[in-house]
C-alpha cells in the first residue's frame, strides 16, 4: 500500500517534470541549433569569417551552429530569405554594409528592405583603398587628381560590381575631387585584381586585404576608413587628404526584424566576445582586415547614418543626369 | 632541394597518405554526383583542415580536387550526364561508347588521360609557374571577349548536323545567360518579379536539366527493348589494350594537357571551357573526324586530359600571385591564408617545404586515383546493366537533390525540370543541348569582356585599338576565323575529292 502510494507520487512528479520541461526549455535560449546563413558562395570572405567564428560560437552558446549558403544577386537572394524567416533567433545571416543599404535603394524589388534585417553585431571592417601600379608615374593622390583633370575620363579604375561599395566609393571620389575618371566594373576580386595587375586598367579601388597581398607590386595612394589602416600605417586616409569619405566594406550579422530583443542580446554578447578575442583579432590584422567589435545599438545607428549618406549620393547622381 | 626532400618525406607519411586517399575518394564521389561540385566539397572540407598541419590539410584538399576531375566523367559516360561542368564534352563520345558496350574502355580511357593530364599539369606547375602566371596577367577584358567568341565557334563542331539549328541553340543559351543581375550596370533582367531569379540561371542546374532529364525520358520511351541491348560485358586485358591505344597518340594528349593548363591559368575560365576547346581541337586535327560524337576514345582522351590539367593550371596564378584561376582554387587560397601563408615568393621560400609537399602530392594523387578508377571501371560499368525501371527513378532522385543542393534554392529544381522537358522537345527537333550549354557558359564572358573593352576603349580614345590591336586578341581572332572557315574548307575539300572520284568513275564509264 505504502509502496503504491510512493510509486504514484513518483509518477506524478515525473509527469509534472516532463510537462514542465518544454516550458523550462523555452525559457532558455538557445536550446536548439542556430542556422547561420551566408548570402555568398562557399569559400568567400563571408564564409571564411563564419567558419572562423563557428567553433567559438558553439562553445559560447552551447548549441550547434549550422552554416548554410544561399547565394546570388550579390547577396539579395539570401537576405530576402532571411527577411522571410521566422524571427525566433534561430536563423541569423551575415550582414554586409553597404550591400544591404544599396540593393533596396537601387532595385525596385530587392526582395527585402534594409529595415527588415535586425543588426546584431559588426565584427570586421575592410577599408577600400585606391592604388596604381609601382611602374606608374603617379606617386600621390594629388598627382592622380591633377592627371585626371588634364585628361578627363582617361584614367580607368577597376572596381568590383555596380552600385557596390567600390562603385559608391568611386562616385564619391569623383564628386569630391571634381575630376572625371572611367569606372570599369568586374565581377569579383579575382578578375578585378588580375585586370589591374596586368595593366588593363590604370588604377584600382579594392579591399584592403586584396591590396595587402599585392603590396610589392602596387602603390596605394589612399585608404578609406576613419583612422589609418593598421597594417599599412604609412598610407594616408582620404579624409586626411581632404576628401570627406570613409569608404569601407563592413561585415556583421543580423536577424529577421521582430526577433525578441533579449535573444538579440544573447547573440550580440556571443559575437562580441569573439570579436574581442585577441587571437582572432590578430588573425584578421594579419590577413589585411580591421577587427571591430560593435554592438547592436551602435551598429543600427551606423547603418542609419550610411543610409542617409548613400541615399543623398545616389539622389544627387540621378538629379545630375 | 631540401624542400623537395622534406616534401617527399611528408607525402609518404602514413597519416598523409590516408588523408590523400580519403580526399581523393571523396572527390570521386562528389564528382560522380551531379549537383555536388568540387568547389562546394572543398569549402566544406576547409574547416576540418584547420586542426591539421598545413601540409596535411593541403594534401587532402588537393586529393579531393583531383578526385573530382576523375569522378565527373563516370556519369558522363554511363548515363550521359556530366558530374561537373568539366565533363560536358565527355558526354559527346562517352555515352555513345557505353551504348556500343564499351563503357569499360571509356572509363579506362578517362582514368588514363586524367593521369596524363595531371602529370603534365603538375610538371608545369612545378617548373614554369612564374612566367606562366605573368602570361595569365596579359589576359584582359578584350582577350576574354575574344576567348568567348572563339569558344562559341565550337558550335560548328558539336552541331555538325545543322549549323542553323546549332546557332539557334547557341543564341538561346546566350540569352538565358543574361537572366539575373547584370554583371555590369547592376540591372535586374528577366526575373519576372521573382527574387530567387536574381541569382540567375545556375549552370549546373541547367546542365542536370539538359542532360539528365531528356536521357531519362528517352529511357522510358524506348523502354526495356532498347536497354537490354546495352549490356555490359566484362572482358579481360582491356586495361592494357586501351592504354596502348591512347599512348599511340602522344600529340593528342600533350595538346590537350597544354590547353588545360593555359585555360586553367586564366581566372574565371575553368575545366568546362578547357575540355570543350580541347575537344574541338581534337576533332579539327583528327584524321577520322567522322568518328567523333559516335563514340571514340580520342574524344574522351581530349576532354579528360584537359580538365585534369586545369587543376594545376588554376593553381599557378594562385600560388605565385594570389589570384585564384578557378573557384576551387579560390577555396584553397582561403585555406592557405587561414594557415597564415601569403601567396607569392614567401610560399617558395619560408613555406617552401609545405608548398612543395602540396605540389608534389599531385603526382601521387593522380596515380592513386588512376588505379581507383581504372581498376574500379569494371564495377562502375556494371551500373549500366541496372534495369531501367530502377535506374530511371534513381537518376531523377539524384537530379532533384543535386539541383537543390547547389544553392538551397527550390527555384533551381523547378528550372532544372523546365529545362529538362524543353531539352527533350528540342532534341526531338534536332537541336543540340551542347550548343545551348556552350552559349550559357560563354555568355557572361562575352558580355563582360565586350562592355569592359568598350569602356576601356572610350577612356583610351580608340575602341578599335583596344578590341583589335592587342597581340593575344589577334591570335584569338585568328583562331576564331580559322575555326569558322575550317568546316567550310573541309567540306570543299571533300567535295573536290568526291568530284575527282566521280570524274574517274565517269572516265571509266566513258572508256
Amino acid at each position: 500500500m505504502c509502496f503504491r502510494r510512493i510509486g504514484l507520487l513518483l509518477m506524478a512528479v515525473v509527469l509534472i517534470l516532463t510537462l514542465l520541461c518544454p516550458v523550462l526549455a523555452a525559457e532558455k535560449y538557445p536550446h536548439k541549433p542556430i542556422t547561420y546563413l551566408i548570402t555568398f558562395d562557399p569559400g568567400g570572405q563571408s564564409d571564411l569569417e563564419a567558419r572562423r567564428q563557428q567553433p567559438l560560437l558553439e562553445k559560447y552558446l552551447g548549441v550547434p551552429i549550422i552554416i548554410t549558403y544561399k547565394s546570388g544577386g550579390g547577396g539579395s537572394v539570401g537576405w530576402s530569405e532571411l527577411a522571410n524567416s521566422p524571427a525566433d533567433g534561430y536563423t541569423i545571416a551575415g550582414n554586409n554594409i553597404p550591400h544591404i543599404i544599396l540593393q533596396p535603394i537601387e532595385r525596385t524589388n530587392a526582395g527585402y528592405q534594409t529595415e527588415d534585417l535586425e543588426p546584431i553585431a559588426m565584427f570586421q571592417s575592410t577599408p577600400i583603398g585606391l592604388a596604381v601600379l609601382k611602374s606608374s608615374p603617379i606617386t600621390s593622390l594629388d598627382e592622380f587628381v591633377a592627371y585626371a583633370k588634364r585628361n578627363p575620363g582617361a584614367i580607368t579604375i577597376a572596381g568590383s560590381g555596380t552600385y557596390s561599395g567600390h562603385h559608391l566609393a568611386y562616385l564619391q571620389f569623383e564628386k569630391l575631387s571634381g575630376a572625371k575618371y572611367t569606372y570599369i566594373p568586374f565581377t569579383g576580386a579575382a578578375p578585378q585584381v588580375t585586370a589591374f595587375l596586368g595593366g588593363h586598367t590604370m588604377a584600382i579601388l579594392a579591399n584592403s586585404n586584396d591590396l595587402v597581398q599585392h603590396q610589392d607590386r602596387i602603390r596605394i595612394l589612399a585608404f578609406g576608413g576613419v583612422e589609418r589602416f593598421g597594417a599599412l600605417p604609412e598610407v594616408p586616409t582620404f579624409r586626411e587628404l581632404g576628401y570627406e569619405m570613409t569608404a569601407t566594406i563592413d561585415r556583421g550579422v543580423c536577424a529577421p526584424k521582430g526577433t525578441n530583443p533579449e535573444r538579440i542580446k544573447v547573440l550580440e554578447e556571443a559575437f562580441l566576445s569573439i570579436a574581442n578575442n585577441l587571437s582572432i583579432r590578430q588573425q584578421m590584422l594579419d590577413q589585411g582586415f580591421v577587427p571591430v567589435a560593435m554592438g547592436a545599438q551602435e551598429f543600427k545607428k551606423y547603418i542609419a547614418e550610411k543610409t542617409v549618406e548613400y541615399t543623398e549620393l545616389l539622389h544627387n547622381l540621378t538629379a545630375g543626369n | 632541394m631540401e624542400n623537395v626532400i622534406f616534401a617527399v618525406t611528408q607525402i609518404f607519411d602514413p597519416m598523409n597518405l590516408i588523408l590523400l586517399v580519403l580526399g581523393g575518394v571523396a572527390g570521386i564521389i562528389v564528382g560522380c554526383l551531379p549537383g555536388l561540385t568540387a568547389t562546394m566539397a572543398l569549402a566544406l572540407l576547409v574547416p576540418f583542415t584547420f586542426t591539421m598541419p598545413a601540409a596535411s590539410g593541403l594534401i587532402m584538399l588537393g586529393g579531393l580536387y583531383v578526385g573530382a576531375m576523375f569522378g565527373d566523367a563516370i556519369p558522363a559516360i554511363l548515363i550521359n550526364t556530366p558530374g561537373t561542368p568539366s565533363a560536358i564534352a565527355t558526354t559527346f563520345d562517352g555515352y555513345p561508347l557505353a551504348k556500343k558496350g564499351m563503357a569499360q574502355q571509356a572509363l579506362i580511357a578517362n582514368a588514363f588521360s586524367s593521369l596524363v593530364g595531371g602529370i603534365i599539369g603538375t610538371i608545369t606547375l612545378l617548373s614554369l609557374s612564374p612566367p606562366l602566371a605573368e602570361l595569365g596577367l596579359k589576359f584582359g577584358p578584350p582577350e576574354y571577349f575574344w576567348m568567348a567568341i572563339f569558344g562559341l565557334t565550337i558550335i560548328g563542331t558539336i552541331a555538325s548536323d545543322s549549323i542553323l539549328k546549332g546557332l539557334t541553340a547557341g543564341a538561346l543559351g546566350l540569352l538565358l545567360s543574361t537572366v539575373g543581375i547584370s554583371p555590369i550596370g547592376g540591372d535586374v533582367r528577366f526575373t519576372m518579379g521573382l527574387v530567387p531569379l536574381q541569382a540567375g540561371i545556375n549552370l549546373m542546374a541547367a546542365l542536370i536539366g539538359f542532360f539528365c532529364i531528356p536521357q531519362v525520358l528517352e529511357m522510358i520511351e524506348t523502354g526495356a527493348k532498347e536497354y537490354q541491348v546495352i549490356q555490359y560485358v566484362s572482358q579481360k586485358g582491356l586495361l592494357r589494350k586501351t592504354i596502348r591505344e591512347l599512348i599511340r597518340k602522344p600529340i593528342l594528349l600533350l595538346r590537350s594537357s597544354l590547353i588545360g593548363v593555359i585555360v586553367g591559368i586564366i581566372p574565371g575560365a575553368g575545366g568546362n571551357i578547357a575540355s570543350l576547346i580541347s575537344y574541338n581541337e581534337a576533332v579539327r586535327w583528327s584524321k577520322n573526324q567522322d568518328e567523333f560524337g559516335k563514340g571514340t576514345l580520342d574524344g574522351i582522351a581530349a576532354t579528360e586530359t584537359a580538365n585534369c590539367s586545369v587543376v594545376q593550371g588554376s593553381l599557378i596564378p594562385m600560388l605565385t600571385l594570389g589570384i585564384p584561376g578557378s573557384p576551387a582554387a579560390a577555396v584553397i587560397l582561403g585555406a592557405l591564408l587561414l594557415h597564415g601563408m601569403q601567396p607569392g615568393r614567401q610560399l617558395y621560400t619560408t613555406f617552401g617545404g609545405i608548398t612543395y609537399t602540396f605540389i608534389l602530392s599531385f603526382f601521387l594523387a593522380v596515380v592513386v586515383m588512376f588505379f581507383f578508377v581504372a581498376l574500379g571501371s569494371r564495377f562502375f560499368a556494371r551500373m549500366i546493366s541496372i534495369p531501367y525501371q530502377y535506374l530511371v527513378p534513381g537518376i531523377v532522385f539524384l537530379s532533384v537533390i543535386g539541383s537543390y543542393a547547389l544553392r538551397n534554392n527550390l527555384l533551381d529544381v523547378v528550372m532544372m525540370l523546365i529545362f529538362g522537358y524543353a531539352a527533350y522537345i528540342l532534341r526531338k527537333f534536332g537541336f543540340n543541348s551542347g550548343a545551348l550549354v556552350l552559349g550559357l557558359i560563354m555568355g557572361p564572358f562575352a558580355e563582360q569582356g565586350l562592355v569592359q573593352s568598350l569602356l576601356m576603349g572610350r577612356a583610351a580614345g580608340s575602341i578599335p585599338k583596344v578590341l583589335f590591336g592587342r597581340p593575344i586578341s589577334l591570335v584569338l581572332i585568328g583562331l576564331s576565323l580559322l575555326s569558322i572557315a575550317w568546316p567550310i574548307f573541309s567540306a570543299w575539300r571533300e567535295r573536290q575529292q568526291h568530284r575527282k572520284i566521280t570524274m574517274k568513275e565517269g572516265e571509266i564509264i566513258d572508256g
